[in-house]
């Protein structure tokens, strides 16, 4: 009965804030509703005992990211009304409605056929024993079993930290004297 | 205190010399980092691409030595289960490292010529050939994911490091933004996998089916997921109706990268769709073949057609990729041993062919694009170099005593024995197409009536012509004696081993 009640409330709290998010004219209302649904999924998060997820729900993305894009978009002067108007391409709403109908009746009929469209196996990374901590569960295959896609995530991040040097860096036009030379 | 709590904890038991190839190359583009930004004086060139190669070799012989002890001791896997230690990955390993030592080398007098910035090109060339290892040797999905990533982000970033001209932009940010779609849905699709087999590991994927044994239903949320990964990865593969991305950023980005990208990023590809699809889900293979034979048919056509109405070689060498990737997929849809060591011949030779042409492409082009008119003459200019492209396009259109034509002949058989004849008769109907594209550029080069006497030099530096008359001798070494390669293709078919 609770759980229904605090499910409610938080669907409520996180539909309100989505569709806030495309409905506000201001750039900074849209971030600041896009903390408000965050906030509703960390509390759903809890109602489905995942305490760690929650935590890092409001950490990373209500803390940090939102607080990213306010910086942005104060940064770069767009917090007034902008204009948001899509329509470069013809028929692209009508299209983006098309596809939302179809995603939609996919989820739909996993959902009514749910009976007969899983395959009823249990996860079989950090298996829930109802004793261990849920923060310990997650440690464990961590270190153990995806210890290795977590070291590997350090050689993504140093991609992704070139790439921003180098694409971010301002590029002397061609020095045609020398190229003539070195040739 | 915390720590006291998890006192039982025992982290998986990592076997270090598998995995000593990456980390040679992730060391290596550290130290070109570090000793180029911190040095007071400014950091030769030369230095980036010494380190770059001096590692892959290194790396190289490592594998070599892994490749040894595979032999005598049989695959496994390590760190948990999540790296697959067989001559599959060894395999991919060499490939990888040949096409990381070469795009350097022509790479080196391509940035030299365009004033780019060298260390920063030789980290993401190390790193992305860490990502495309990764992808090969990878027996989870979230490992193969990180690498997967690790690879396209450094490609993107290497396709836009042309500054000077806008086709590279417009290159690296249709690259950017289709890859991202198509790196989601990869990930949605391991999200279902995941879903319906309770695991991202493969070992536990291909378990699960043989659990389920012959009484296989329920399995609509593995389909969507297996659906949702073969689109993620026959747009890395550039296979058609996923290929529109092709010719645009093989012609817009800087040639030698070109040449990465269709070598190393498409062999990674496929490396994980061969691991994924013929080893982990092979239980399911009455699912998936009968796909992956219609999307080979259509890259076939769609890559034959688009190529011969091409005026631009970077854009000819790009649908002649895409048309590539189909003959690859006609071995990949076999689904036996033989059509995956087909494919793994198939990516080798092609490797060596398609950095070679691409390093011919970076000699001529300037910044006035690449129309086929631009060879005419060619072999009497610099005739060495008009022998090598020679022998690359006759090799990519599947000429005999050439490599490519033993891919072509073992593609096609895979494809017979395993009786779809009508992908075999198409193979070699698009393969006749295809050459009249490449027949086309050697005549333009060979063209005896054109004045070349008023032609500007053309400069060769002395890295890339190695790298174009090596990939030649390898392409016709391999067309004549491919026995020793055959065979490690075959002693290189993937297997799975659970971790310990």
């Amino acid at each position: 009965m609770v759980d229904t009640i605090v499910f409610v409330i938080c669907a409520v709290i996180c539909l309100t804030g989505a569709i806030g998010v495309i409905a506000a004219r201001n750039p900074v209302h849209s971030a600041l509703m896009l903390v408000m649904t965050l906030f509703g999924i960390a509390v759903l998060f809890i109602a489905q005992e995942a305490h760690f997820l929650a935590a890092v729900q409001v950490i990373v993305y209500a803390g940090a990211i939102v607080v990213l894009f306010l910086f942005v978009i104060m940064l770069l002067g767009v917090d007034v009304a902008t204009d948001l108007e899509l329509g470069k391409l013809r028929g692209q709403k009508t299209a983006a409605a098309g596809f939302a109908v179809v995603a939609l009746a996919v989820v739909g009929y996993l959902i009514v056929n749910v009976d007969t469209t899983r395959t009823g196996v249990q996860s079989q990374g950090g298996v829930i024993d109802n004793v261990t901590p849920n923060v310990d569960l997650l440690a464990e295959s961590l270190f153990d079993q995806y210890v290795y896609a977590f070291e590997l995530t350090s050689v993504l991040l140093v991609v992704a930290v070139i790439g921003a040097v180098v694409l971010s860096r301002r590029h002397p036009p061609l020095d045609t004297d020398s190229a003539e030379a070195s040739n | 205190m915390i720590l006291a709590q998890l006192s039982n904890f025992e982290g998986p038991s990592i076997d270090w010399l598998p995995l000593t190839p990456q980390i040679i190359l992730v060391v290596a583009a550290l130290v070109i980092l570090l000793v180029t930004s911190l040095s007071p004086a400014k950091v030769s060139d030369s230095f980036s691409t010494a380190v770059t190669v001096g590692s892959g070799v290194a790396a190289g012989v490592v594998a070599w030595f892994v490749w040894n002890d595979i032999r005598d001791e049989g695959p496994s896997s390590t760190v948990a289960g999540a790296v697959g230690v067989d001559g599959f990955s060894i395999f991919f390993t060499i490939l990888t490292l040949s096409a990381l030592v070469a795009t350097s080398l022509v790479g080196h007098s391509y940035i030299k010529r365009e004033q780019m910035a060298a260390p920063e090109f030789s980290a993401l060339l190390l790193l992305t050939a860490v990502g495309a290892i990764v992808m090969a040797s990878a027996n989870d999905l979230i490992v193969l994911f990180i690498g997967l990533e690790a690879l396209s982000i450094g490609l993107y970033v290497m396709a836009a490091m042309q500054f000077r001209r806008r086709e590279a932009q417009e290159a690296a940010m249709k690259y950017f933004v289709l890859g991202a779609f198509s790196s989601a849905f990869f990930l949605y699709g391991i999200a279902l996998v995941y879903g319906a087999t309770g695991s991202t590991n493969l070992v536990n994927i291909a378990a699960y089916f043989n659990t389920i044994g012959s009484r296989i239903n329920n399995l609509e949320l593995f389909y969507v997921g297996m659906a949702l990964m073969l689109v993620g990865l026959a747009f890395k593969v550039a296979a058609a109706p996923f290929h529109f991305w092709a010719p645009d950023v093989y012609q817009g980005s800087p040639s030698p990268v070109s040449g990465y990208m269709a070598s190393a990023a498409k062999a990674a590809g496929f490396a994980a769709m061969l691991r994924i699809f013929f080893v982990a889900f092979s239980r399911t293979s009455a699912d998936w073949t009968p796909i992956v034979a219609v999307l080979s048919a259509i890259t076939l056509i769609v890559g034959a057609v688009m190529a011969i109405t091409q005026n631009d070689v970077k854009r000819m060498l790009a649908f002649s990729s895409v048309g590539h990737a189909g003959y690859v997929l006609v071995a990949v849809q076999a689904a036996t041993s033989d059509g995956t060591s087909a494919a793994l011949f198939y990516l080798f030779t092609y490797t060596f062919m398609v950095i070679g042409s691409f390093a011919v492409v970076s000699l001529l082009g300037w910044n006035d694009g690449h129309d086929v008119s631009r060879y005419e003459g060619l072999a009497r200019r610099r005739p060495l170099i008009a022998v090598a492209f020679t022998v690359f396009l006759l090799g990519q259109a599947g000429v005999p005593f050439t490599s490519g034509f033993v891919g072509k002949f073992l593609v096609i058989r895979s494809a017979v024995d395993d009786e779809i004849y009508w992908l075999a008769v198409l193979a070699m109907v698009v393969s006749v197409i295809t050459a009249f594209m490449y027949l086309r550029i050697i005549s333009n080069m060979w063209d005896r009536e054109v004045d070349v006497a008023d032609a500007p030099r053309l400069s060769v530096p002395l890295t890339t012509g190695f790298v174009v008359v090596v990939c030649a001798m390898i392409t016709v070494v391999y067309g004549v004696i491919p026995q020793s390669l055959i065979e490690f293709a075959r002693d290189a078919v993937p297997v799975l081993v659970a971790g310990g």
